[in-house]
């Protein structure tokens, strides 16, 4: 080698010779190595960042919705018959009257609509609750009776999901010629020369469009080894049926159906759903009645659009016509979803809160830090500051740790046959939930409770001893109050743990539909994490907001209380 | 071994001649574990004055200093044998409390260390926890006192409810010497009170020690042979483990009688 040459003087003495290509390659890698370094760090930090802003993106993008609520405004004519049938004004009497009726009559005349169809749909519409602003109302002012009172409806969860967008783009094109009506309600037809040729067109384009990609769609599937993918594409099948015959449509006759986006003629303050198209005449039903039978000018009367079809979605074109009419009209007001933070549990969604499991958590947790702080404080104390070191205290020490690496459901299984069937304690209980989730916290708390007295430094100790406290007085004046910051933290950090445990609440029981909110530690209740588990298994959409909702609400409860064992932990923070 | 129990023999007569001795230790031997820390360790510490500890790190100054207000006891590895008296009484006598030798043996250690709490409460908390005082006026005069004898009272008088840990080094160490000195005690025990202050605290230190000199029994261990002969009137040097000479300090510094304490104070070993 060339070594030689470029380490002059004697082999004995060894220098590190820093102009040497080997030292220069040498500090090349060292760098090289560095940077790799900090670009795995870098990267990790981003791989994570992205997990977690993905994750709370959609949480909040589903759970947001929920926190509003759509309620239709109407002047509501509070008559006698309805409210007190038998003239019997008090509290609870008038409280059994039929609120939910007089809304819906209400708005039954607002909309000039008659029969049972109507009457169904409305009931569709409004929430099973739309009556109670109402109710409180007249409750609290009986004077109210006979007269026509302003109030706010509650709208069912589905109309209330339509208006926060989950329902159909509406499009509206102005007609072209003179329309006539042949009637006001019923099955009618709209006459209008040439005025629904374009349409044709534009529906029969729209709808080979569609085919062709179900058809890939299908082929997609079908070409899959898979049997149960194979299978998806029957329903597709009987969707391209459907579509074929309007785009095979060839005359200048076109039947609708609910295959292909709804057609409707808006016309003399009525609403018409087309089922037949010809270039001149349009035949439908009567959704929204028409005022006249009068000729309309052009521009005068629309041609609507519902452009999802109508078996794609949970709102049919009657409900859509009247929602969108009440919209119009400005009758409906987004407002802050207040029930959701007042109520308990409920089957309908529009009427389901969170605050039946809020309270749950809150008797559950108080429960929890009151067994969990003095006891595990006491044998952190004891264990770290009393306690011979033997083998017994190994064990015991040992067995802690353990014990907080168990998991959750385990403890659950211990309440179960120890709490509920043996000291025969109620189910579904706070008490039993605290009970359990004290000894799951415990273990940690202890190991906080311990590293923190540890942190305080012996001198401390030492300082105390020799002014002549005793090593009680020494642990209790002086390393306890220094180590409670952390002991706090700790604890903290334990309950927010504890605060979102769902297995072991599982097993004792707190995972039954309470409505009521409960009243004391031996009541039935819920637990919030438990609350979001029972709503992601329900089937409505509006349920699955709610579900983020409380999530959301969970999330913010677990910043708040770790965002507190900070702020303890910076406040107190002491260098020694 | 013939010539270290000669030198034994000698201080022991040297510290029996001393009058009235405050502490007296016998054949006092330390163990960490199996470690045999401290060997057979006899000396006489007279009543008021004080007497420093020297000798190179790990050679058992500490050790002994600590056996003084049995605070070696809080570790449990470490066992001691031998006989050590106050004022004539044991102080492994069973009946004696712990806490109430420790109260009549005060202690300052190496790195100050007030507690986190306000001056007041710093010098306030030996005196109630003990009863010393009868009323608040009375503790509040009692703090007063001890900060004055601490020279720290000038310093501090205008904010005694602000944090012990706030005061600087060498205030702090004045400030827990204050603390001991509030209980009263017979004895006081100086770890190296010196080593973590710059040389001015480190001289008001200095000063302190000799005010109270006048009226304590103070045992001081330092590294700092300069300090050792500035503020001592006796001297110990202590060597692996062994008591090897002791006596008065200017006969130590100045006619050390064995060759190891004349290597030591020369700076041929330490």
């Amino acid at each position: 080698m060339t070594d030689v040459s470029v380490f002059p003087g004697p082999a004995s003495v060894r220098r590190l010779d820093s102009t040497s290509d080997e030292a220069k390659a040498r500090v090349r890698r060292r760098y090289r190595s560095e940077a790799r370094f900090r670009r795995y760090g870098i990267a990790a930090i981003v791989v994570t960042a992205i997990f977690l802003v993905v994750l709370i993106a959609d949480i909040l993008i589903r759970g947001l919705p929920a926190f509003t609520q759509n309620s239709i405004i109407l002047d509501v004519p509070v008559t006698a018959e309805m409210v007190s049938p038998d003239g019997n004004r008090s509290p609870e009497a008038l409280r059994a009257g039929d609120y939910n009726g007089l809304v819906r009559n209400a708005l039954k005349t607002e909309l000039g609509l008659e029969g049972r169809v109507a009457t169904g749909n409305l009931s569709k519409l409004l929430s099973a609750g739309s009556g109670d602003k109402l109710r409180e109302a007249v409750v609290a002012d009986p004077s109210l009776i006979g007269q026509t009172v302003k109030t706010k409806a509650l709208l069912s969860d589905d109309a209330d999901l339509y208006f926060k967008g989950i329902g159909t783009k509406v499009e509206r094109e102005n007609g072209t010629a003179v329309a006539t009506p042949s009637d006001v309600k019923g099955d009618i037809t709209v006459t209008a020369p040439q005025a629904f040729a374009a349409e044709i067109t534009h529906l029969r384009d729209v709808a080979a469009v569609r085919m062709k990609e179900l058809n890939a769609e299908i082929a997609l599937y079908e070409g899959a080894g898979d049997q149960a993918l194979r299978e998806r594409a029957t329903p597709l099948k009987a969707q391209v049926e459907a579509l074929s015959t309007i785009v095979n449509t060839t005359g200048a006759e076109m039947m609708l159906d609910s295959s292909v986006s709804s057609v409707l003629v808006a016309i003399n303050g009525g609403l018409v759903k087309i089922t037949k198209l010809t270039n001149d005449v349009a035949s439908g039903t009567v959704l929204l009645p028409l005022k006249s039978v009068e000729a309309a000018q052009p521009g005068n009367w629309q041609r609507v659009n519902y452009v999802t079809p109508e078996a794609d979605r949970k709102v049919d074109d009657a409900r859509v016509a009247i929602l969108d009419r009440l919209e119009t009209d400005g009758k409906v007001s987004l407002g802050f979803n207040t029930l959701f933070f007042t109520a308990g549990d409920s089957r309908e969604p529009e009427m389901a809160g969170i605050r039946g499991a809020l309270v749950g958590s809150i008797l559950t947790l108080a429960i929890t830090l009151a067994l969990c702080l003095p006891i595990g404080v006491m044998a952190a104390v004891y264990l770290e500051e009393f306690a011979k070191k033997n083998w017994f205290t190994d064990l015991i020490e040992i067995n802690i740790n353990n014990l907080a690496a168990v998991p959750s459901i385990v403890f659950g299984l211990l309440g179960l046959s120890v709490f509920l069937n043996f000291f025969g304690l109620p189910r579904s209980a706070p008490i039993v939930g605290g009970l359990v989730l004290a000894l799951l916290v415990l273990p940690t708390i202890i190991i906080a409770s311990r590293a923190a007295l540890r942190a305080v430094p012996p001198s401390i100790k030492e300082a105390a001893l020799g002014v002549g406290a005793s090593h009680q007085q020494a642990i209790f004046h002086h390393v306890l109050p220094l180590a409670m910051p952390g002991i706090m933290t700790g604890t903290i950090i334990g309950m927010a743990h504890a605060l979102g445990e769902t297995a072991p609440l599982l097993m004792i029981g707190m995972v039954a539909f309470i409505v009521d909110i409960p009243g004391g530690f031996t009541e039935s209740a819920t637990a919030l994490p438990v609350q979001i588990y029972l709503w992601a298994d329900l089937p409505e959409a509006a349920f699955k907001q709610k579900t983020a909702a409380a999530i959301i609400v969970l999330l913010v409860l677990l910043f708040v209380m770790n965002g507190l064992a900070i702020w303890l932990r910076k406040r107190f923070e002491r260098r020694w | 071994m013939d010539m270290m129990t000669a030198h034994q023999t000698r201080s022991l007569t040297q510290a029996a001649s001393a009058a009235n001795p405050k502490v007296v230790a016998k054949d006092v031997n330390v163990y960490y574990g199996d470690k045999h820390a401290l060997n057979n360790v006899s000396v006489n510490v007279p009543d008021r004055g004080v007497m420093a500890f020297i000798g190179p790190s790990g050679c058992g100054k500490s050790t002994f200093l600590r056996c003084i207000n049995r605070m070696n006891d809080t570790i449990s590895i470490c066992r001691v044998t031998g006989k050590i008296q106050i004022e004539d009484q044991d102080i492994h006598d069973p009946e004696l409390d712990v806490v109430q030798l420790r109260a009549r043996v005060g202690m300052v250690f190496q790195k100050p260390n007030p507690f986190p709490k306000s001056i007041f409460e710093n010098v306030a908390y030996g005196p109630r926890i003990h009863g010393l005082a009868k009323s608040k006026t009375d503790l509040e005069g009692l703090v007063e006192d001890s900060l004055k004898k601490a020279s720290l009272w000038n310093e501090v008088k205008d904010r005694l409810q602000e944090s012990g840990t706030g005061l600087s080094g060498g205030q702090q160490q004045r400030l827990c010497i204050a603390r001991a000195i509030a209980v009263s005690p017979d004895v006081i025990l100086m770890d190296e009170p010196c080593s973590a202050l710059d040389p001015i605290a480190t001289a008001r230190v200095e000063e302190l020690i000799d005010e109270l000199r006048n009226n304590f029994c103070i045992i001081i261990v330092t590294h700092s042979m300069q300090q050792a002969a500035r503020v001592s009137q006796r001297t110990a040097f202590f060597h692996l483990g062994t008591l090897v000479e002791e006596g008065n300090t200017q006969d130590i510094f100045t006619n050390p009688k064995d060759q190891r304490t004349q290597d030591y104070i020369t700076g041929r070993f330490g």
